[in-house]
């Protein structure tokens, strides 16, 4: 069947016919792909420009829509050797690339103002100790104002607006205090200039707002970079479903252009793109990405099926309804909606110390103040001092102490595979004392794989493997990947649900369900044994071959779950599917704490129940019946090939076939969450030497320049030991 | 002292100058592929065969 391929929702259109298209690439590695693909599209007519950025992995294409269109793009691409997939970007990327740029520029001119005020200054400390007369300084003094109050003014903006909207909502966070520290350390200097006096703080408040932007700018560097290869990897992976025209016409659209109404055709082996209830054809599905269920469903016409499925058996033509519309899909967005209003509850590590801080040092000025007023010091002196500790105390340190370690160790859990979607989850992980897992999908491979074929003739078995290559099944996927030759045999032919068969050394061979293949009697006994696995029959020359396929647990489960349980965490399983599949997974791993048949609202009830029982819940889960329970845990991991709505709810998502990154991240977590009191310990220390210095009034413009950025130098250089390969 | 007049303005502009070139470059797009600038010198297929036989 003819079939076009529609990707207008990817294609921005510009004026008289120009178009444009992003589209992530697979398989740019060197500096020649940069050449062969751009000078590669720009010779197909109608295109007016390819721009590949290596960074991102990432083609911009132009082109006039009368000469070429975008299916012809990028079908030029896997020409040249690359897969290029649509690309539609995020708001939320456009937004994080404009602050990321607003960032970067207050970062330029804070580090200008700050070299030439420092310039400035020393020339001052220097005259202070020999021959400068008055008037120099005097002049110095205004000169620094001159830099400093305008740079501040501009870079200081992302403090001063979050310390607004801070204060607006009725809370503290670190951005109050460094606004008023900032604000007091400019409004006193120009004061005191105006009084020719001896110390101005213009260097101090401009080198704070510097050290605290380039933090602010790593710490947005950082998501940015796993938002991007997040992107990237959600386009490698999306999905095209194919759309019933009213004509009768096939048109190949992604999933994310479909809408509640429209028909589509499922085949078998496909994954069910979207919602909906099946109005012609009736098939077995595979739920388990779903519900966990391993057992499959039969499904006719007026069943509903949910996106993610996957279709066994035969075709089936489906209505696309709108999303929240059946009851799963309803009970999941009703229990996703209760759970994220709670999650929003737990408060931040530094917005606890800011909470903590702010009053204290505040106060602490405050009494200063009256302090010297009461021992006989006239009203400038006593504001003079205060606002000197003000400045001491203005939390450089403290405001770097956790996004520094935050920064280095996202990047260190980036590079073993575990991608953080939120800033605040390394906190969370690091308290964690229970592991929940899901079973289908998280324990288990996402993938069925063939069982030991220890007593299957290698012969037979890679014969069998070459016929399945020839299947859509999805069991037969499972026993493709053992085939060495990797060419099918010519002359196959697909019996759609019931098995392949084609000649092979003269003689007919047939790979598929018992009865297919004629052997259905012996086929019973053997299938018994081993209760949720599937057998695939084979039959050639005389030959019978029954091989088992099944969920298997990855490779390295046992090991990560005892490894666990060594340093002390609770694991629990939680499943969707039957008691009879969860019970040897959990006997393998030996984990005694199982319940099986669960739907989504228990499984968050028995989140809550464990939540008020411990200090941190973590549920790693794959499932749409998940995400729930992803939502309600104190924080969740999910793996890559988890649905939409799990990812979407899960504070990280982890790479590969093993399941280590949950154990990598964990310990991660808590050695960074270590580094993060350390470094509160440190600025609190570097607060208790500095402040008395302050309090008792001895504090010049050198002292301070020296022990802000000391301090900030400490924190910053304890958070890189956060840098260790996991 | 009178050399001051002219020795700080000139240090200013300096580092003026300096800071509107980090902003230009930032607003012409260089920050934006920073691997790929590093790989794009490499390929001379723009020189001409003879020039590179000399």
């Amino acid at each position: 069947m003819a079939e076009t391929l529609d990707l207008s929702m990817f294609v921005e259109r510009g004026e008289a016919g120009a178009a444009h298209m992003t589209l992530a690439l697979e398989g740019v590695a060197c500096a020649g792909c940069i050449r062969k693909i751009e000078s590669g599209l720009i010779k197909l007519p109608g295109v007016i420009d390819a721009r590949l950025n290596f960074t991102q992995r990432r083609l911009a294409v132009d082109w006039r829509d009368d000469e070429i269109n975008a299916a012809r793009i990028i079908a030029a691409i896997e020409e040249i050797g690359y897969r290029a997939h649509p690309f539609a970007p995020e708001r939320v990327d456009a937004d994080d690339d404009a602050e990321a740029k607003r960032l970067l520029k207050c970062v330029a001119v804070a580090g200008f103002a700050a070299m030439n005020v420092m310039l400035l200054s020393v020339s001052i400390w220097a005259g202070n100790v020999s021959d400068m007369t008055q008037e120099t300084r005097d002049l110095f003094h205004w000169l620094s104002a001159l830099i400093a109050l305008p740079a501040a003014a501009y870079a200081g903006q992302p403090f001063f607006h979050s310390a607004l909207r801070a204060i607006r909502t009725r809370s503290l966070n670190m951005d109050v205090p460094i606004s008023v520290g900032v604000t007091l350390a400019l409004g006193l200097s120009v004061f005191e200039t105006a009084a020719h006096a001896t110390h101005a703080y213009f260097d101090s408040a401009i080198m704070l707002l510097f050290f605290l932007l380039c933090g602010r700018y790593l710490d947005l560097a950082m998501r940015r970079k796993t938002r991007l290869f997040a992107g990237n990897l959600a386009s490698l992976k999306a999905e095209f479903a194919h759309r019933l025209e009213g004509s009768g016409e096939l048109v190949r659209v992604p999933v994310a252009a479909l809408h509640p109404g429209e028909r589509l055709l499922v085949r078998p082996g496909e994954r069910v793109p979207a919602d909906g209830t099946v109005i012609g054809g009736s098939s077995a599905i595979d739920d388990s990405l779903v519900t966990g269920e391993t057992l499959h469903r039969t499904v006719g016409a007026g069943a509903t099926i949910y996106a993610g499925s996957i279709n066994i058996s035969g075709a089936l033509t489906v209505r696309v309804t709108a999303a929240g519309v059946g009851t799963l899909v309803e009970e999941i967005e009703e229990l996703l909606q209760k759970a994220t209003a709670a999650k929003s509850r737990t408060v931040r590590l530094a917005d606890r110390a800011a909470r903590l801080y702010a009053p204290v040092v505040h106060a602490m000025a405050a009494l200063t103040a009256l302090g010297w007023l009461a021992a006989g010091a006239s009203v400038h002196d006593a504001i003079v001092i205060a606002i000197a500790v003000l400045i001491i105390t203005c939390p450089c340190a403290i405001a770097l102490a956790i996004p520094a370690v935050q920064v280095v160790a996202a990047g260190s859990l980036f590079r073993s595979g575990v991608i953080l979607n939120s800033g605040d989850a390394i906190e969370r992980l690091a308290v964690v004392d229970t592991v929940v897992f899901d079973k289908t999908g998280t324990l288990t491979l996402p993938e069925p794989q063939i069982e030991d074929t220890a007593d299957i003739d290698p012969d037979v078995l890679e014969r069998a493997a070459r016929l399945a290559l020839s299947s859509r099944h999805p069991l037969a996927a499972a026993l493709a990947r053992a085939a060495r030759e990797r060419s099918p045999y010519p002359g196959a032919i697909e019996e759609p649900g019931q098995g392949v068969r084609a000649m092979i050394d003269g003689s007919e061979a047939r790979l598929g369900s018992a009865g297919f293949c004629g052997v259905a009697e012996e086929a019973q006994g053997a299938a018994a044994p081993r209760g949720d696995a599937s057998i695939i029959t084979f039959v050639h020359a005389g030959k019978v071959a029954r091989i088992a396929i099944r969920q298997a647990l990855r490779e390295d489960a046992a090991a990560v779950v005892s490894a666990l349980r060594e340093r002390g965490l609770r694991i629990m399983v939680l499943s969707g599917d039957r008691p009879e599949a969860v019970a040897p997974v959990a006997q393998a791993l030996g984990v005694g704490d199982w319940r099986a048949g669960l739907t989504p609202t228990e499984k968050v009830a028995i989140i809550e129940e464990l939540k008020s029982r411990s200090r941190g819940v973590l549920m790693v889960g794959d499932g749409l019946n998940d995400a729930p329970a992803l939502a309600a845990a104190h924080v969740s991991l999910s793996p890559i090939t988890a649905t939409h709505l799990a990812q979407a709810h899960a504070d990280a998502v982890f790479l590969g076939d093993r399941l280590d990154p949950v154990l990598r991240a964990l310990l991660g977590a808590r050695r960074a969450r270590s580094l993060m009191l350390q470094n509160l310990a440190l600025a609190a220390a570097y607060n208790a030497l500095a402040v008395p210095i302050a309090v008792a009034g001895l504090i010049t413009p050198l002292i301070a320049a020296l022990a802000m950025s000391g301090s900030s130098l400490l924190v910053t250089l304890n958070a890189l030991r956060a840098r260790v390969r996991l | 002292m009178n050399v001051l007049i002219y020795l700080v303005p000139m240090a200013l502009l300096l580092g003026l100058t300096g800071l509107i070139a980090f902003l230009w470059s930032l607003k012409s797009g260089q920050y934006e592929d920073l691997d790929g600038a590093a790989i794009r010198i490499l390929p001379d297929d723009d020189i001409s065969p003879e020039n590179k036989r000399e």
